[in-house]
């Protein structure tokens, strides 16, 4: 970040010096050289300087050459090889969410990506579908998520927070709503948050949570989603396995409370115009049944 | 001359033109440049208000955070549509256009080398636009999948409507109509010159225009080619494109942008000719510097043939190409650079007349200036990774095709106006709509900047979730009507001028290239006599006869480069 940072500074410094010269050459010309009222005949006829041409020429080239190593040495700086190492994430773009795995742990999630702070992670970034691109502006660079191309990109933030992206590849309908979250956490967070997430949950046995699992399993859920430990294992669309664990549904579109699950499950088009999730048609008892199974299996 | 230049065709019967006849057919069956000149830029000042539309609709849907006026998929076919029209139906055309009608006068022809396949180019620009427009009627809508289309979303299987098939087609059919276009102006400029008229002397809208046909030849084949997979892949099932057969999503965006980024040079090379007219005439020197004008046009033309995955940096090519292509993109900033100097150069010491022209090519020189720097800093690679795809480039772009191109293109209207129609075009409104696109424009693009860096990506119908980001944006789409109040007080200029203006004679700014030797509007036939060419200005020849710009030239009566 800080050779880009440099590389920024410098870019900016050049620009605005040539940038101002020109203007005010213009300027001065504008005062200096516009027609006055009772000039009359044609100006000294100039046809140019072969040593002004080649003045002209070379500073370029020069400006040119030091900004051109410099971009080298910050290329390298910002994408140094990652020596065949294994990723440590993998994210696979969807049409229009984000799939995360930590191949490690095994862990899927989706929309999110939790990351120990202060620590370079390599990701692999794939794409299911159309091409993507993933972007958090305040972690630095972005990179394509190309069908049959994985690309691998180095990934780190600095200070525990939120950081918040977007995809940055039109993609169709939904691009605007496929926001991404980067949640940067302490080592004992992250190692804690992971945990709980490879941990498989139980299957409610009671009351209307577990209503809420039957219906799941009965009615098309299954054909799309992952719920671990369970016959679902789809992955169409997010894992929902500790959706309750998450900020927002629908890749940003939604905070996530009970209210906005149920909200998305009645009508998803109307919060996601063009979204591939279909309207269930479902009952108000069982937006409630599933709402409530979604949220027990983070008790 | 036709007997030392066989290869142009001589028409045995006077050709349809302006003479007594005027009605519709005599323009519809013309095959007189001027006319058809004419025809390219009415049909480009159509599809440009239609583009203007659609820009002020995606500008009125982002004025503020989550904005229901338009549905996503609306938005999506409205941005795509603005950029196709844009690029392919207005700033293209016109300057094709433009370059019909003028570059016989410039270079004492009669006609282009192959007039009824001048036509030919037109009626195709003019349909494939009506066949690309007409997918707005159908049942699937328009295309919706963005300016240039990647592959796999363009697919069949991620974009079921034929909103894309409509976009190659219509793109394919008027794509062929430039490529003849390229070639007819080639051979017109290589065998059709008047005696005296070498290759040194040629009038520096006249170079442009040839380095740009010779980009339409190398560069047209390979989209058209592109098209056709694309049209085989979704009609019948071919699998170019899609990795999930075995094609390839990449192999489209290396397709795209070796047409691409030449297009974009076929974009500004012809504007940079018209500011290379414009500026001498009313800064009364002669350009300054020519040769090196006129090379560094070829430079940029050669150059522009090996820079176009600065366009896919993001798309993990490695860093090896990545610095190939940084640094010949960079590389062209060196011969842009040689031109802005040898303008402002030609401006230093003159005895500048700053009417409405003049105002826009100084403008276009800032404008552009800006443009061109942020263009240096996208080519640097870590630079683009950072801002690639967000508004940052939205705000680049505009200014390189509006700033520069569309800045140029109101020069070149108001400075040949008088050639075209025989009377002068109003100055007071068009003082109103210069400084009122000069406002309008900076205002809505500058701003884009900021969004960029910001994390705004382009090409998004809502921003609800970031509330922070709508200021910026109603000022920018304040910004986008005043430029449609411009474009109105512009259009509102033409109707009045060319019923009202006042008559403009044959050479109302003392220009000095061979168009403003004959009648405004020209004759069928252009000149009765053309005047002598011994040097780069034959009309300041003519006028100062005591001091020609090359005093030892003989007049010569026979062959271009005699």
């Amino acid at each position: 970040m800080e050779a880009l940072a440099g590389l920024t500074y410098y870019t900016i410094a050049i620009s605005v010096v040539i940038l101002g010269i020109i203007v005010i050459a213009v300027a001065y010309i504008i005062i200096r050289f516009r027609k006055k009222s009772g000039e009359e005949g044609e100006p000294y006829q100039d046809f140019g300087s072969l040593k002004l041409e080649i003045t002209w020429t070379l500073i370029p080239v020069a400006i040119v050459a030091v900004l051109f190593l410099l971009t080298c040495s910050t290329m390298r700086a910002v994408d140094p090889p990652s020596a065949d190492r294994e990723p440590d994430i993998i994210i696979i773009g969807h049409q229009w969410w984000w799939e995360i795995v930590y191949p490690e742990s095994g862990v899927i999630t989706a929309n999110e990506v939790h990351l120990p702070a202060g620590r370079q992670l390599l990701a692999r970034l794939e794409s299911i579908d159309v091409i993507h691109d993933f972007w958090v502006p305040e972690l630095g660079r972005k990179i394509d998520l190309v069908p049959g191309h994985p690309n691998y990109m180095w990934i780190v933030a600095g200070e525990p927070g939120v950081y918040l992206g977007a995809c940055a590849e039109f993609c169709g309908a939904q691009h605007a709503n496929m926001r991404i979250r980067v949640i940067a956490q302490t080592e004992e967070e992250f190692s804690e948050w992971l945990t709980r997430q490879a941990r498989i949950p139980e299957t409610p046995s009671t009351g209307i949570a577990a209503e809420g699992a039957k219906i799941f399993q009965e009615i098309a859920c299954m054909n799309c989603h992952t719920i671990a430990g369970t016959p679902a294992a789809a992955r169409v669309g997010p894992s929902l396995t500790y959706l309750a664990t998450r900020d927002t549904i629908g890749a940003g579109v939604l905070t996530n409370t009970p209210d906005n699950i149920a909200k998305w499950l009645k009508n998803p088009a109307k919060y996601k115009p063009g979204s591939l999730m279909p309207n269930m048609k479902l009952t108000d008892e069982q937006v409630n049944a599933i709402v409530a199974y979604l949220e027990a299996l983070d008790e | 001359m036709s007997s030392r230049i066989p290869i142009v065709p001589e028409s045995t019967e006077p050709l349809p033109g302006l003479g007594e006849n005027t009605g519709l057919l005599s323009w519809v069956a013309s095959i007189d440049h001027k006319q058809i000149g004419i025809m390219y830029l009415i049909g480009t000042l159509i599809y440009f208000v239609i583009g203007g539309l659609e820009a002020l609709m995606i500008r009125t849907q982002l004025a503020k955070p989550g904005s229901e006026l338009l549905s996503p998929e609306m938005y999506n076919q409205l941005f795509t549509m603005h950029g196709t029209t844009m690029i392919f139906f207005v700033v293209m055309p016109f300057l094709i256009g433009v370059g019909v009608y003028l570059v016989p006068l410039m270079i004492g022809a009669r006609d282009m080398a192959f007039p009824r396949l001048n036509a030919l180019s037109f009626w195709l620009f003019a349909f494939g636009g009506v066949l690309l427009y007409y997918s707005f009627f159908t049942q699937s809508g328009a295309p919706d999948v963005g300016w240039f289309a990647y592959a796999p979303l363009s697919e069949k299987p991620f974009s079921l409507n034929n909103g894309p098939t409509y976009w190659a087609l219509g793109l394919l059919v008027s794509g062929i109509g430039s490529l003849i276009s390229g070639l007819n102006n080639v051979v017109t400029i290589l065998t059709m010159r008047t005696p005296g008229m070498t290759m040194r002397r040629l009038p520096l809208f006249v170079w442009m225009m040839l380095v740009t046909s010779f980009l339409l030849v190398f560069v047209i084949p390979i989209i058209t080619s592109a098209f056709v997979m694309l049209l085989l892949d979704r009609l019948l099932g071919a699998t170019f494109f899609t990795p999930a057969f075995g094609g390839s999503a990449i192999l489209w965006q290396h397709f795209f942008w070796g047409f691409g980024h030449p297009e974009v040079y076929i974009l500004v090379l012809p504007a940079f000719g018209i500011v290379s007219e414009v500026i001498p005439v009313f800064s009364r020197k002669p350009i300054y510097g020519y040769e090196f004008v006129a090379g560094s046009t070829v430079a940029i033309g050669l150059l522009s043939l090996g820079v176009w995955a600065h366009h896919m940096f993001a798309v993990g090519l490695g860093n090896v190409a990545n610095a190939y292509f940084s640094l010949a993109s960079m590389l062209i900033a060196i011969p842009t650079g040689i031109k802005v100097l040898n303008w402002v150069s030609t401006m230093w010491g003159g005895r500048i007349n700053f009417a409405v022209p003049m105002l826009f090519a100084t403008a276009f020189i800032i404008e552009f200036v800006v443009g061109g720097l942020s263009g240096v800093a996208i080519a640097s690679v870590p630079i683009d990774w950072v801002v690639t795809d967000s508004y940052f480039i939205v705000a680049h772009f505009h200014y390189t095709i509006f700033g520069g191109s569309l800045f140029a293109i109101f020069a070149g209207v108001y400075y040949w106006f008088p050639k075209f129609t025989g009377r002068m075009m109003s100055e007071t409104l068009g003082k109103w709509h210069f400084w009122l696109t000069v406002v309008g424009f900076n205002m809505t693009f500058f701003i884009q900047h900021f969004l960029g860096v910001m994390g705004m990506p382009r090409r998004t119908y809502t921003y609800h979730d970031m509330p922070y980001w709508g200021s910026m944006n109603l000022i920018s789409t304040i910004g986008a009507f005043i430029i449609a109040l411009s474009v109105l007080v512009f259009i509102w200029n033409i109707i009045v001028s060319l019923r009202k203006g006042e008559p403009a004679g044959d050479n109302p700014w003392k220009a000095w290239t061979l168009e403003w030797a004959t009648t405004s509007p020209p004759p069928v036939y252009n000149f009765k006599l053309v005047p002598p060419v011994r040097g780069r200005r034959p009309l300041w020849d003519l006028a100062h006869p005591d001091s020609p710009d090359e005093p030892d030239a003989k007049i010569v009566t026979e062959g271009p480069n005699g």
